[in-house]
């Protein structure tokens, strides 16, 4: 179970890097976050650019249709 | 040509859709790393001006009347289309509607996002703006030299 987590389903480019952007910076060094977003090109870049950043990605996981968990460790 | 992670864009539109384009732009690529440089220049120094929405901002008459005739991004008109600003308004309701950020979101999230705002010194001086004049995010007064210098190495986008 992460400790913090994100709905980034309703969320447009640049708003769903931007969200998880600033909730990455507020979160604890250590803390896990849970991102939940759409399949295309939330799913394709958002953990991406948080690898990119140096965070960890630990996982993803489709909830149901096109919607995905991304957990991303800070 | 280096790999650095950088996007300097030329703000030189002060029309509702191009400045939605450009801190689009500036916003996404902070949200992913990259250095972001916006330099604001012409039209575009509308977008960070302190007072928005009409006032009379400048030091003589003239200057007093492009600014107040300007506007602010409230009521910026859209390129094309723009029928009598009808066009703006329903850009908004549509950008609310289907949940896309509006440019206010925007610019909130670049200031929040640290994206590196100037303001062209040679325009400022045509419209008779001072530095004051702008959100205090606006770092710094430069001209053509030092935003050569600012965005070396990276991209470089005119908008």
């Amino acid at each position: 179970m992460a400790n913090h987590t994100l709905d980034i389903t309703n969320e447009h480019c640049p708003m769903t890097f931007v969200k998880t952007k600033v909730k990455l910076a507020q979160i604890a060094k250590g803390d896990t976050l849970e991102v939940l977003l759409k399949e295309g090109e939330p799913l394709n870049n958002v953990p991406k650019s948080a690898r990119e950043q140096g965070f960890e990605v630990l996982g993803t996981e489709q909830v149901e249709g096109t919607t995905w968990k991304v957990i991303i460790k800070k | 040509m280096s790999n650095e992670k950088k996007l300097s864009i030329i703000v030189f539109s002060g029309d509702f859709d191009k400045l939605t384009a450009s801190f689009t732009l500036a916003t996404g690529a902070a949200a992913v790393g990259y250095e972001v440089n916006l330099f604001f220049t012409f039209w575009g120094l509308d977008a960070i001006k302190q007072k928005q929405g009409r006032a009379f901002i400048g030091k003589d008459w003239l200057t007093k009347l492009f600014g107040f005739m300007m506007g602010g991004t409230r009521v910026a008109p859209v390129s094309r289309l723009n029928f009598f600003g009808a066009s703006g308004k329903i850009f908004r309701s549509l950008m609310e509607k289907n949940n896309v950020a509006t440019l206010e979101e925007l610019i909130d999230a670049a200031k929040v996002l640290g994206v590196n705002m100037y303001a062209c010194e040679m325009a400022m001086h045509i419209l008779g703006l001072e530095k004051k004049d702008f959100i205090q995010e606006v770092k710094d007064v430069l001209g053509v030299a030092t935003f050569l210098d600012l965005s070396e190495g990276g991209r470089t986008l005119f908008i």
